[in-house]
């Protein structure tokens, strides 16, 4: 890991995996560790846990990358964080390419609306926008992207092109054509046309079409625009200097998400650094295995004398006994965990992987940052 | 003979939630098969596309098709329990949008021209609100659907395996999430109707927590935005993947006798034991500290004020034994 944040080339590391593995906070770790090296950081964060966001003095979606106060700063480094207000980011765009008055009307329009406020692939494509802006500004040396807490890993991938590809879409096309006056448009009114406008209407009621061709209609100008943004972001990720990394939890379901993501990107010829496996259960200082441990515990069980009376050599038999089954079900865990991370090791040998270990605690602070880096550079 | 009563009788559809990767879709699995029961016939909705139900009950990836998946328990003291049905069925904004435009408007092969247009690209990106009552509005009927018109009801309870807490607010409240978009028409006719069983006393949203901040945290902020919205039924807190307190409180807390716990160790047959004493001591103590958050997490989850059930963690993986096993604690402790 520190080969990775101390390399000066390195500019972005995205990370990304699955809902629930722990994503925001190993990037945030990352962005910490990065910034007491030495390097000018902004963490880019989607959804960050309340307490996390305190701990990095964020308090409000405001859209802008904040300074985070405590970091040590010896080595010249510096933090910023910041959350993604996805509807002003859209906003944004949208006042940067319209003059106030079309910026206006499209802002007002209920499809754009529901369109900047709604979670499936906007967020994921004002992210990838965000991160463009960052970059662009090249204020900071090194940006570190939280991914949006998606279904699935490879949302992050596909929905900003989902989103470009709507916008110039056939079906907007076709949405438009009726309102784009003087066109001659009595050879598309074929059958299948008026079939699907029909179905259309049916489906979603003509006030609805009527808000989507006088949004499609102002948005107009800014289709093009749109690809482009969202293909040079595209690059962006494909161009050296950007290195991914896919968070999953020792689960077999989140790992099995962690692969698709790792042939993905290979697919798309992007630089994936590593696999991080958060939150692995430590086998404790004790390598007794959890068979011995468990048999053993069952031997004491059955020597504990019949009620009451302590007797002298029975004494602490019980307490030990829960103690090895308590140690056993911890092995078993972890041997559990180890065999899942394994069949991803062997599947993808390539691909280096650090553990974390799970914290008893969720992260509250700097601190606890702090050690989640470490462990991330302890074996990375 | 009249069934056991238990905290959900008279709900028809069961809303599981609950944040990423607290085994959301095991619980609703386990939740259908502890309903099987009694000839019961449940149907287990997937709504995500992760084809996590197929996985479960170890079977290929199921199609968008209601298909039988299991076979409930039948209560053994009883003997005249002949058990239940599972089926299951695995819906995406596509299918349930065809089959909403076969259904209400007998055009199957337009939705179909539109899928190859990317109308449904246009659903999912554009308005998500139309592919959330798309998907609801699937499982709604399924808790509609009767044999005959006037007959009994096909299945007696539908377990629908949602999105996650944060986004389930928006997914149940289909009306107010379409209204923006459309103020009159179809669709919002169609949301209307999905909104009048899933605000109904017919429906229950159930949450799946682990006893760890973040997922509890969220639990809490998800009753509460749901409580928040009219004729929305919570229904209980699954604590999933608790780990049993093996020692009790006064064990734990007086910590161990090390020379007796390395006595006791050697007793039993093994080498090294003052080291392995140390360690197992060491053990204790993370696992009491690890036992004290689980139970402030618990009196939090328990302050919400829903029922609150507990199921144990699995530490070898889930398959169809460990369902049912998760399932007999539901029923057990009243919550199927």
């Amino acid at each position: 890991m520190d080969r990775l944040i101390d390399d000066r080339r390195t500019r972005i590391i995205v990370c990304c995996g699955s809902g629930g593995v722990g994503k925001t906070t190993a990037a945030a770790a990352i962005g910490l560790r990065a910034a007491e090296h030495g390097r000018e950081v902004c963490v880019l964060t989607v959804d960050p846990a309340r307490r996390l966001a305190q701990a990095m003095g964020l308090t409000s979606l405001d859209n802008t990358p904040r300074l985070v106060e405590g970091v040590r700063d010896e080595a010249g480094g510096s933090l910023h964080a910041m959350m993604l207000d996805m509807k002003r980011t859209f906003d944004e765009i949208v006042e940067g390419h319209a003059d106030p008055a079309r910026a206006a009307q499209i802002l007002a329009n209920p499809f754009y609306q529901s369109l900047s406020s709604s979670f499936a692939g906007t967020q994921e494509y004002m992210a990838m926008e965000k991160l463009g802006q960052l970059r662009r500004s090249d204020e900071w040396d090194l940006i570190v992207v939280d991914t949006p807490p998606s279904r699935s890993a490879l949302d992050f991938l596909d929905a900003p092109e989902r989103l470009g590809r709507f916008l110039d879409g056939r079906l907007i096309r076709v949405l438009t054509a009726p309102v784009k006056a003087g066109r001659p448009f009595g050879r598309v009114l074929n059958a299948g046309f008026s079939m699907m406008t029909g179905a259309l209407t049916k489906l979603l009621g003509g006030q609805v079409l009527r808000d989507a061709q006088t949004f499609v209609t102002a948005f107009d100008t800014m289709f093009g625009g749109f690809r482009e943004r969202a293909d040079a972001t595209y690059r962006l990720l494909q161009a050296p200097g950007t290195s991914f990394l896919v968070v999953a939890a020792p689960e077999p379901d989140a790992l099995r998400e962690a692969s698709y993501f790792v042939e993905r990107l290979d697919e798309e010829r992007m630089p994936l650094a590593g696999l991080i496996v958060n939150r692995v259960h430590t086998m404790g200082s004790h390598r007794l295995s959890s068979a011995q441990s468990l048999a053993a515990a069952e031997t004491l069980e059955g020597m504990i004398p019949n009620e009451g009376v302590a007797s002298a050599p029975g004494a602490g038999y019980s307490i030990t006994a829960a103690a090895l089954r308590l140690h056993a079900e911890r092995m078993r865990l972890g041997e559990r965990e180890r065999r899942v991370a394994g069949a991803f090791t062997s599947a993808y040998p390539a691909v280096p992987v650090v553990e974390v270990p799970a914290l008893p605690v969720d992260v509250h602070d700097l601190e606890g940052l702090r050690r989640i880096g470490e462990s991330l550079a302890d074996r990375g | 003979m009249t069934a056991r009563d238990t905290d959900w009788d008279g709900v028809r559809l069961h809303v599981v939630t609950g944040k990423g990767g607290t085994g959301k879709t095991t619980v609703a699995a386990a939740l259908a098969l502890a309903l099987a029961h009694r000839g019961r016939k449940v149907l287990l909705v997937e709504t995500e596309g992760r084809q996590g139900i197929a996985r479960l009950f170890d079977r290929a990836p199921l199609p968008y098709e209601e298909r039988k998946i299991a076979i409930g328990p039948g209560e053994a003291d009883d003997g005249r329990d002949p058990g239940g049905e599972v089926y299951a069925l695995a819906i995406d904004p596509e299918g349930a949008l065809l089959d909403y435009l076969q259904m209400f408007y007998n055009m199957r092969s337009a939705g179909v021209a539109l899928t190859r247009l990317g109308l449904v690209d246009f659903a999912t990106t554009i308005a998500p609100g139309l592919s959330d009552v798309l998907l609801t509005g699937k499982a709604t009927e399924a808790a509609r659907r009767r044999v005959s018109p006037g007959g009994g009801h096909v299945y007696d309870s539908v377990v629908l395996d949602a999105p996650p807490t944060g986004r389930v607010g928006r997914f149940l409240n289909v009306t107010a999430e379409v209204s923006g978009l459309a103020k009159v028409g179809p669709v919002r006719t169609h949301a209307d109707t999905v909104a009048n069983v899933i605000k109904s006393p017919q429906t229950a949203v159930h949450f799946v927590s682990t006893l760890e901040e973040m997922p509890v945290q969220e639990t809490i902020d998800g009753i509460a935005e749901l409580r928040a919205i009219p004729g929305m039924q919570v229904g209980g807190v699954v604590i999933n993947m608790a780990r049993p307190a093996v020692l009790s409180a006064e064990e734990l807390k007086g910590g161990p006798d090390l020379p007796a716990m390395s006595a006791a160790l050697g007793a039993a047959g093994l080498h090294a034991t003052d080291e392995l004493a140390a360690a197992l001591a060491e053990e204790i103590a993370e696992h009491a500290r690890h036992v004290e958050l689980q139970d402030t997490e618990r009196t939090e989850l328990e302050a919400a004020g829903q029922p609150v059930y507990e199921l144990p963690m699995i530490t070898e993986g889930i398959d169809l034994a460990t369902l049912h096993r998760l399932a007999a604690e539901l029923r057990a402790q009243g919550a199927a």
